[in-house]
């Protein structure tokens, strides 16, 4: 076995951590309470090839894989809950289904903007019936002569509103079983009858972008339907694959960024004449988030080197996230806990660790969805 | 222009430095490239998307340094050289210097641009000496340059006030804080990184023997600087106080 990252991997991860520590970190308190979109450090990001990683340099990208991509959304979350989860939805959610999936004009016409980071991409997948249960999905698409009409309703999408375009599930049939035929289609964000909204209060990542869609009769030339029109389903499901990923890697971030403040913490902060980081309570705390989050980097890095190494990894990916986004809140809980009073304050950014560190167990399929997936693929009865 | 960068791999300055038996803990530490020679690979990126050339950065080191040296071609180097220096025994300055003399002096170097001071052994000997032994100019602390028609303008950092000169090629100069903004290696300048030319030679291959690049230092001891014990804090009357802070000094602190 061989633990270590490349040099390319390890220049990646450096810069991004020099990057997002000097850029994005002292504005993280900033944007979590305006709930303001840092759209200047996006544009900074693409300038520096951070939304193009995984993909190749002919459409834009910057020809990494998906390790070095998994290390920049860590350091990225590190730093700030809600620019990585704008940029992991933007990468994995938004321009992965296009590179996996979209015909050559495709990928020259809507990857590419996105690889250069000119748009960020989104994904409008989940609706107020359906998410993970995606039988449910409601919105539908009818063919009426070379144009799909799409009627429906999205909710939750992650960057719609600096979208150029943005990734349509929708019902097109039944198939020869009766069930929903799902399709993928790319819609314009400016398409006549498309209307985003961002008027949702969160409780975490409040800076990044979370919009509603709603369709009325938005018409979408025959071509832009997004690969297979008969495999929308297993293509959102791979997307979703790698997308677990990328949310486990930005739990890690938000665990470690708690726990080095914990640890920091508790190397400075006296009480009954001693450092708290002495006392045995606060020793096991550290230990038991150290290890945790250790254990959740090693299956985090397994999960992004299987897919790299194009093997499966759908259960690996499902390990991955549960584990990571479980630990990351335990992680940010203890550490709150550890700073007392003043972890309560939003001055010492862990109660926005915990609020953002919530979502990574919800967001991209909860934890019992990631238990469904694995119980599926270690082959418990259906 | 031919411009070349003189670098070092250092430990990063957010480390703690730890000694064991008189020597300085290296394992699991992370290290960078000394921040004074960032701001001398930016210059040197600079100067040449200005003037034109070929900017070459060269490091005396192990091959650690690869990574650091890649990371300077990805901020936008063209190529590197690292120069060995593994069997020298207790190299120091000195060992450096001549290192990169006997490198030098087979180039025709227009400019060569360095730190003020590297922040691990922070002597600031490497690059006045180089340019001592080199028989060129050189001019240290430089926090803006313009060159023009084989000549340099050049204000130079003098503990805070400003000295401006204006000096002939070829030039060392050594680069200090304000120089410039070092950029972020972007990441398809890490990836084009990659396939730029490093080239590796050793002390053979500039035809130097150990002993003559041996150090001429002796390092007698290592330690850390003492804890910092708790401040005292006066009370009282403001003219009593300043009499005790007085006799303080004078007694137990033996300042004045």
């Amino acid at each position: 076995m061989d633990f270590s990252f490349s040099k390319e991997q390890l220049m990646i991860r450096d810069m991004v951590r020099d990057f997002a520590q000097k850029e994005i970190a002292p504005i993280a308190e900033e944007i979590d309470r305006t709930e303001r979109f840092p759209i200047e450090n996006f544009k900074k990001m693409g300038e520096l090839g951070l939304l193009g990683i995984p993909f190749p340099e002919e459409y834009g990208g910057s020809g990494g894989d998906t390790l070095s991509y998994i290390l920049a959304v860590e350091e990225i979350g590190k730093a700030c809950g809600s620019t990585g989860l704008s940029y992991a939805a933007a990468v994995s959610l938004g321009a992965s289904p296009l590179y996996a999936f979209g015909t050559e004009e495709q990928k020259k016409e809507h990857l590419v903007p996105l690889a250069k980071g000119e748009s960020l991409g989104a994904f409008g997948l989940t609706e107020p019936n359906a998410g993970s249960d995606a039988g449910g999905t409601r919105t539908k698409a009818e063919l009426k002569g070379d144009k799909y009409v799409i009627n429906g309703e999205k909710c939750w999408i992650t960057n719609a509103s600096f979208a150029r375009t943005v990734i349509v599930t929708a019902v097109t049939g039944k198939d020869d079983r009766g069930k929903n035929k799902i399709s993928a289609f790319i819609v314009p964000t400016d398409s006549p009858g498309l209307t985003i909204r961002s008027e949702y209060e969160k409780m975490g990542v409040r800076g990044s972008n979370t919009t509603e869609l709603v369709l009325e009769d938005v018409e979408v030339p025959e071509e832009d339907i997004l690969g297979d029109p008969s495999k929308g389903f297993n293509q959102f499901l791979y997307t979703l694959d790698g997308g677990r990923i990328s949310i486990a890697a930005l739990a890690l971030g938000i665990g470690k960024a708690a726990y080095e403040a914990a640890l920091q913490y508790s190397n400075e902060r006296k009480q009954f004449g001693k450092l708290i980081g002495s006392f045995q309570a606060i020793q096991f705390k550290l230990a038991d988030m150290a290890m945790e989050l250790e254990l959740a980097s090693n299956m985090v890095y397994k999960a992004a080197w299987l897919k790299d190494q194009k093997k499966p990894f759908k259960k690996e990916a499902a390990m991955a996230k549960l584990f990571a986004s479980e630990s990351a809140t335990r992680a940010c809980n203890q550490a709150l806990q550890i700073h007392g009073g003043y972890g309560y304050m939003r001055e010492y950014h862990i109660e926005r660790y915990l609020r953002d560190a919530k979502l990574m167990e919800i967001g991209e399929g909860t934890s019992e969805i990631q238990r469904l997936v694995i119980a599926r693929e270690i082959g418990c009865p259906r | 222009m031919n411009i070349y960068v003189i670098m070092k791999r250092t430990f990063d300055t957010e480390e703690k430095i730890q000694i064991d038996s008189g020597e300085i803990v290296e394992d699991g530490a992370e290290f960078i490239i000394n921040p004074y020679d960032e701001y001398a690979i930016e210059e040197a990126i600079q100067l040449r998307d200005e003037h034109g050339g070929e900017v070459t950065l060269v490091s005396v080191g192990d091959e650690e340094a690869e990574k650091q040296i890649r990371t300077g071609l990805a901020m936008g180097a063209d190529k590197a050289v690292l120069i060995e220096d593994e069997d020298v025994e207790n190299g120091d300055q000195f060992s450096t210097e001549a290192i990169l003399a006997a490198y030098f002096k087979d180039q025709e170097a227009d400019i060569i641009l360095g730190g003020n001071i590297a922040v691990d052994g922070g002597s600031g000997q490497v690059g006045p000496r180089l340019a001592e032994n080199l028989g060129i100019n050189h001019v240290t602390s430089i926090v803006n340059i313009e060159i023009e028609d084989g000549k340099a303008k050049i204000e130079r950092d003098v503990e805070g006030d400003q000295e401006f000169i204006e000096i002939s090629l070829p030039l060392l100069v050594t680069a200090q804080q304000g120089l410039n903004e070092p950029r972020y290696p972007s990441l398809p300048g890490i990836m084009k990184a990659k396939k730029k030319p490093l080239e590796t030679l050793d002390l053979d291959d500039l035809d130097l023997d150990e002993d003559e690049v041996e150090g001429k230092t002796n390092t007698v001891e290592r330690y850390l600087p003492p804890e910092k014990e708790a401040g005292k804090i006066l009370e009282g009357e403001i003219d009593d106080q300043v009499n005790e802070l007085v006799s303080l000094l004078k007694n137990e602190a033996k300042v004045i």
